[in-house]
């Protein structure tokens, strides 16, 4: 392993050169966490996360983490990231689809317990029946667990995002887990062209005394939350203390915001403002998206994308401020149930303006002519279908 | 949100959500929710502590137990403050277990039901000083739910949005300031006033150096005790 030197936050993140390189997403996520300064992973295998967290252990044998292991099964992996977090140390872990779900509970206590872990969340089918094709529908499982949750587009975010990832957790303001997704094998099993920080230059190590909680070590006891649970008396303090440290974690994520914009550019990425129809996507449906507005600029059409890169907390303001003239809004998805279009129309008014497709899942690829064909019928325009064989 | 003394009501709101963004730099402060230069949020907070009925200040563990040269310093500084505040009073939160059955109010405060000691002690302007951002956020919001309390917040990281005053990167030298500060705003109100210390607190028993033993640090002994078998020569 190369010698790394410690540099400053912001200029590993926003200032430091970059050299390109053509890799999987899996290898992405890999290449931020070498450059993360991470102390400790723990995960347990599953398709299609497998590849990133053994590129991870292959950090470790080469001496880049301090510490990795296989847990026996995803409860006990995110059970032990609380634990090391607790005692001070940056953590990562990853999972995909039905690993997620087996370890929600544990996750879904991160938040509360001011846990400031990273999730490689790499989507796929919830079973059943079984399958370990891609299909995001296990984001929206994630959504009301009080992380951060951000959406990978390509293997690009996929890096950007991971790096950024641990600058967002461990803010003082913030110290809530943050999980960024992307698609399995969409994106983590295929190249695309990365821009690298240097190898040799890493993040200054986590400061566990820099919290909103106290760390646990030998001279402070640990914020004993469960050992003297005030939630479980029965009386109005008890629940109000519980009320208002459920606000704490909400209040949280909506602190991380400010670092969205600084780290990441903003939650959303728009192309065309004054468009007359936009698509509204996140993680790999951006991608088609982003094909489906070339081909209506090249067809003249005004077509434009807002691509969401934050889902938790929820860009509303924004998405209402550039959706305000749109004559239709187009939310293609890669999964059944539309939890981007969910929460689209939630944050808009008028939001029968919003065409809840197209939407695959279970595998499918998304081909970009199924969003065109919902930008024909807002725009009115009569295509003629061709059925090649 | 304009973040004001309470009762709020059932379930407070939180005034992060509400679109109150935490002071932008070090020089900035919070005055009820809105940013300020921090002279400005000084001279409010120092308003209430001098006109308000029962002005107390609550230090917490990062003050408390801060084996730190800084956490000496601002110690220091806060003893410093309460002295120029008339009435003052110091009631410490030791730590953030809830204490039940039942709370000693004028011992202590507790971020799980804070609002029993300023309801008891009748407090209306308090300092949160030294308490990690988490439980101060939480004391913050149950005092503006169920009481009418000032809360003021100094803040070693980035402040609160839920206090109606809020300084950010406080320490001895800013805690020193807003004391000068209090002095200034005491003399144009004409409160006359000698510096001295608050009352002990009542509700503590009185230390014995001489026969203190082991048993006194209760299940927090066993960081005090060497192992079995070995011999302590060196300490710190």
């Amino acid at each position: 392993m190369p010698e790394q030197k410690v540099v400053d936050t912001d200029y590993l993140l926003l200032e430091a050169p970059r050299e390109r390189k053509f890799i999987t997403g899996a290898q992405a996520m890999a290449e931020a966490i070498k450059r993360a300064n991470v102390d400790m992973a723990i995960a347990y295998p599953i398709t299609p996360q497998s590849e990133v967290m053994h590129l991870v252990g292959d950090l470790w044998a080469q001496g880049y983490l301090k510490d990795y292991y296989r847990a026996e099964e995803e409860y006990g992996a995110f059970s032990a990231i609380a634990g090391a977090a607790r005692g001070g140390v940056r953590v990562f872990t990853a999972t995909s689809g039905p690993g997620l779900l087996r370890g929600l509970e544990a996750i879904a206590s991160w938040p509360g317990h001011r846990i400031p872990a990273v999730l490689g969340v790499l989507t796929r089918v919830v079973n059943a029946p079984l399958s370990i094709q891609p299909d995001n529908i296990e984001i929206s499982y994630l959504l009301n667990c009080g992380a951060v949750v951000l959406h990978a587009e390509n293997q690009q975010d996929t890096f950007d995002f991971t790096l950024a990832a641990f600058a967002i957790a461990e803010q003082v303001d913030v110290y809530v887990p943050v999980a960024v997704a992307t698609e399995g094998f969409f994106v983590t099993h295929a190249k695309g062209y990365v821009d690298l920080t240097p190898e040799d230059m890493k993040l200054p190590p986590r400061n566990p005394y820099k919290a909103p909680v106290p760390p646990t070590d030998n001279e402070i006891p640990p914020a004993r939350i469960q050992r003297d649970a005030p939630v479980q008396k029965s009386n109005f303090m008890s629940y109000l203390i519980h009320a208002v440290w459920q606000q704490e974690v909400w209040a949280s994520t909506t602190r991380a915001m400010k670092y969205i914009y600084k780290y990441l550019g903003g939650p959303i990425e728009v192309i065309n403002p004054d468009a007359e129809v936009f698509v509204v996507a996140s993680g790999c449906a951006a991608a088609q998206a982003r094909e489906a507005v070339r081909y209506s600029q090249l067809e003249g059409l005004n077509v434009g994308l807002v691509k969401v890169k934050a889902i938790r907390p929820f860009p509303e303001k924004e998405i209402r401020e550039v959706l305000k003239n749109a004559k239709g809004i187009v939310i293609p998805e890669h999964n059944i149930t539309g939890w981007l279009a969910k929460e689209v129309k939630a944050a808009i008014p008028n939001n029968d303006r919003v065409v809840g497709g197209p939407r695959v899942y279970g595998g499918m690829t998304l081909p970009t002519e199924l969003i065109m064909d919902e930008i024909y019928k807002i725009l009115g325009v009569k295509k003629e279908r061709k059925v090649l064989v | 949100m304009k973040v004001v003394p309470g009762p709020e009501g059932y379930i407070p709101k939180v005034a992060a959500m509400e679109g109150t963004n935490l002071p932008s730099s070090p020089d900035k402060g919070l005055l009820f929710g809105e940013e300020v230069d921090e002279e400005i949020a000084m001279r409010e907070a120092a308003k209430a502590l001098l006109t308000k009925p029962n002005p107390t200040i609550f230090p917490g563990p990062k003050i408390l137990w801060g084996w730190s040269p800084t956490a000496f310093e601002e110690a220091d500084a806060i003893l410093e403050l309460a002295k120029e505040i008339p009435n003052c009073r110091i009631i410490p939160m030791p730590d953030y277990r809830p204490k039940y059955p039942k709370i000693d109010p004028e011992a202590e405060i507790n971020p799980n039901h804070p609002n029993l000691t300023i309801l008891h002690n009748r407090i209306e302007a308090c300092i949160f000083v030294g308490v990690h951002c988490h439980y101060a956020n939480l004391s913050l919001r149950m005092i503006r739910a169920g009481t009418n309390c000032f809360t003021i917040a100094i803040c070693g990281e980035l402040g609160h949005e839920d206090a109606m005053v809020t300084l950010r990167d406080a320490h001895g030298e800013k805690i020193r300031k807003f004391k000068d500060i209090l002095i200034q705003v005491r003399n144009e109100l004409g409160i006359q006033w000698e510096p001295k210390l608050p009352p002990p607190n009542p509700s503590l028993p009185k230390e014995n150096w001489e026969t203190v033993s082991f048993h006194d640090y209760g299940e927090y002994a066993f960081l005090l005790m060497p192992k079995k078998g070995e011999i302590v020569t060196d300490t710190e």
